[in-house]
């Protein structure tokens, strides 16, 4: 809450500063530990390639003439840990917290290619930093609710391909939005795996040049735009069900970190704010209203998670999120008469008066959500 | 992962001498006895032209008699919330805020430093700006009072503007429980102070409309030049200036026995979007363009005399000469402070500028100022050929921010007020 950040004094900033730092990095941690990693226009040297697990500190020079990039890399090229335009002749400290394993430290020059590499091995099982149980259930709980949406995303999706596959258009209308549910309420996980999102969710303006346009919203512009069921709606159809597959596949390995999961929540309400609110997202469906109720459920689930750890830390913020969630909440299902159906207005139907409104609720339970990473990384 | 910047949080005030001249002037101008006194110091005007920071605290709230700035982001609220104690507590996070950006310093923990987790305090783009005469001054408007049990202390003098003929309201560009009008000599410090404000409001209040303006069209300062509006007209010239401490208190400041003692030391804000049809005025003769403000356009003075400031002869004017009609003695010596802006918004989709003049006037009694005023026009101004009004609102305007433990709203809010 803001009130109470308002009222924090210097020295009290100063205070919670150190306990993060205390929290999330080794106590003993000594210049020396830090891997020196000079970059340069064709080259990446690194000081070290084995350090042992926990805690790993990257001292960063950029000794080229380009701005550059560094990463550290699981061995698929996940990112660990990245910093972004490091300038020519400037210096940048990169931390990160590593298990054992073998990982890539990447520097790209000019910030594109496949970069100059480096192998480091991290060793041991020790020095992890502690981290609070109940943040590790939490984290846990999550992954497994991802990994249930996407579960059941899958028949959905398939009734939906089904239904366009007989050339029935009516079922693949009824069928749309409810097979978009499970990725609309766990969508930054969705949208980690930056490869899957551009082929399933894409809409129209957001293509880029070239790219072929495929997903949802291509099968959503066909059934209530063109009106038509072709070919190619078909094939797409197939195409939704093995990229959602590869999704439910996938989900289980994202990274996920008690302030990602509280991060992921506010995105959600970003969503909504920015997509769903101006009725973009479902252009032609005028679904948006079921969208916008599964990303208030997922940005609730992660919330709810990390409730018990927020609320002890902050008590005054999970007192508003309760009642800005349950107000929210409230207001949705205005727009239904069944509190059990995901069936909502047509966002076409809801005035701009309506639109207003809904936004102010928004922001409403956004801008206190975005407290709340912080909250539970006390 | 980021590296943990130490810097602490950043001061625009440090950038211009604190205590020191630069603020007087804000204070002196607001006709304040108390606030000059507590300045202690010869007011200097230069130093507040260059940017520095006007005095939060007064008798009045700033920005209203106080020297006009360039730029203005005026902003209206609808209140979401029901609870009272919530809306006071955002009230006194206003103030406080209010109190850090007018001194030129950032909101809250400052916009870097902070937690990496979570978004800075302060939105950053004010970082390196001069105060910039930033001032901010709150309103109530008549639905507010609707809130929170207040119905009993709406003053009488916060009418609901009537309908006058040629307006065309548009809803959304009129009315609000509350507003804020920003004023300052740079439109970045402006716009951060009303969006910084707007964030700590999410959840207990809500823009309803804003409206950004430049290019003062009234000056409260007499010996600077008269500013033009859009027209090319100087606008302002026989203003209430904020030196001109009798004509404050007798047609500005809300006095002992006006109404409610919690509006002591306010005054009455009137805001109107006054839309130009500035093509077809472009294509008005000159001659019909000096007829229609009862002024020449090249030194504004009135007709038959030869400087902007000589009284005018009203009857040499044409009967619906606007500067005839709007004038106190024809008005039985109603007068108002101006401090409206031109603004433009782009153009409006046919092509046309949307544009014209955002005008704000303070007065003791909207039903003795604005409201007979303009009734008097809207039925016989030559200019309402060029002009509509699109917008509308009213505030009651309460009396200034004390001290470091008071906070705006404090005389209608607080249990013992």
């Amino acid at each position: 809450m803001r009130a109470v950040r308002l009222t924090v004094t210097a020295a009290a900033t100063v205070a919670a500063l150190t306990a993060i730092t205390a929290c999330t990095a080794k106590s003993d941690a000594k210049d020396g530990d830090a891997i020196q990693v000079t970059a340069a226009d064709s080259k990446c040297d690194t000081s070290a390639t084995s350090v042992p697990a926990g805690q790993v500190t990257l001292k960063i020079e950029n000794k080229g003439s380009k701005a550059t990039e560094v990463e550290i890399l699981f061995p698929d090229d996940r990112i660990v840990s990245e910093k972004e335009n490091i300038g020519p002749g400037t210096k940048y400290t990169l931390t990160a917290e590593v298990k054992a394993g073998a990982y890539e430290i990447a520097c790209r020059p000019g910030m594109k290619g496949h970069g100059v590499r480096q192998k480091l091995t991290v060793t041991g099982s020790g020095r992890t930093a502690q981290r609070n149980p109940k943040l590790d259930k939490a984290v846990a709980d999550y992954r497994e609710y991802a990994q249930e949406q996407a579960d059941a995303t899958v028949p959905l999706a398939e009734t939906f391909a089904k239904a366009i596959k007989a050339g029935d258009m009516e079922a693949a209308k009824k069928a749309y939005a409810p097979s978009r549910l499970g990725w609309e309420r766990t969508e930054p996980i969705a949208e980690s795996f930056g490869d899957i999102d551009p082929k399933t969710d894409t809409r129209a303006d957001g293509l880029e040049a070239g790219q072929k346009w495929t997903g949802w919203h291509r099968l959503e512009k066909a059934l209530w735009a063109d009106k038509k069921i072709g070919a190619e709606e078909k094939t797409l159809a197939d195409q939704l069900v093995t990229d959602l597959k590869d999704w439910q596949e996938r989900v289980g390995k994202a990274e996920i970190t008690p302030t990602s999961m509280a991060n992921g929540a506010k995105e959600l309400l970003d969503e909504v704010a920015t997509g769903k609110v101006t009725g973009e997202e479902d252009r032609y469906a005028h679904t948006d209203l079921v969208d916008f109720k599964a990303n208030v459920e997922g940005a609730q689930k992660a919330y709810e998670l990390l409730k018990p750890v927020a609320e002890q830390n902050d008590k005054a913020l999970t007192t508003e999120l309760d009642k800005q969630f349950t107000g929210l909440n409230t207001l949705l299902d205005k727009y239904r008469s069944d509190k059990k159906a995901y069936d909502f207005v047509s966002y076409d139907k809801v005035t701009k008066d309506q639109r207003k409104e809904l936004s102010d609720a928004v922001n409403a339970l956004a801008e206190p959500l975005s407290k709340l990473a912080a909250t539970v990384a006390k | 992962m980021t590296e943990t910047q130490n810097s602490s949080s950043p001061s625009r005030r440090a950038l211009i001498g604190w205590g020191g001249a630069g603020l007087a002037l804000g204070a002196a101008a607001a006709g304040g006895a108390v606030a000059a006194a507590k300045a202690g110091n010869d007011v200097d005007p230069t130093a507040a032209e260059a940017g520095g920071a006007v005095e939060f605290h007064g008798a009045h709230q700033a920005g209203i008699a106080t020297p006009v700035q360039d730029r203005l982001h005026f902003a209206a609220f609808d209140v979401k919330t029901d609870d009272r104690a919530e809306f006071v507590r955002m009230l006194k996070d206003w103030t406080e805020a209010a109190r850090r950006m007018t001194a030129g310093k950032a909101v809250g923990e400052g916009a870097y430093g902070g937690l990496a987790e979570a978004p800075p305090d302060d939105t950053g783009e004010a970082l390196g700006l001069k105060p910039s005469r930033l001032t901010l001054t709150i309103g109530f408007g008549p639905s507010l009072f609707e809130r929170f049990g207040l119905a009993h202390r709406r003053p009488e003098a916060l009418v609901d503007l009537p309908q006058f003929p040629g307006d065309n309201l548009d809803r959304t560009r009129t009315g609000g429980d509350l507003c804020i009008q920003a004023c300052a000599d740079d439109p970045q410090v402006a716009v951060h102070a009303i969006r910084n404000l707007a964030r700590i409001g999410f959840g207990k209040v809500a823009i309803r409309w804003s409206q950004l303006g430049f290019g003062k069209t009234s000056s409260t300062t007499p010996d600077a030049q008269t500013p033009r509006n859009l027209m090319g007209f100087k606008d302002g010239t026989r203003n209430i200036a904020g030196t001109e401490t009798d004509r404050l208190k007798k047609f500005v400041w809300v006095g002992d026995g006006d109404g409610p003692g919690w509006m002591e030391g306010g005054s009455y804000l009137v805001a109107r979007r006054i839309r130009m049809n500035i093509e077809t005025w472009d294509r008005t003769s000159l001659q019909e363009q000096e007829d229609v403000f009862g002024r020449d356009k090249g030194e504004g003075a009135p007709v038959g005399k030869a400087k902007e400031r000589d009284k005018p002869f009203l009857k040499a004017m044409k009967p619906d000469a606007h500067v005839r009609l709007a004038h106190p003695d024809s008005n039985g010596g109603i007068t108002i402070l101006r401090r409206g802006y031109s603004f433009t918004d782009g153009s409006d989709g046919l092509g046309r500028l949307d544009a014209g003049l955002f005008f704000l006037a303070y007065q003791r009694d909207v039903r003795k100022g604005f409201i007979p005023l303009q009734r008097r026009l809207s039925a016989q101004d030559a200019l309402n050929e060029y002009i509509q009004h699109v917008g509308s609102a009213v505030f009651a305007v309460p009396p200034g921010v004390r001290d470091k433990d008071d906070w705006w709203g404090r005389t209608l809010f607080s249990k013992e007020a």
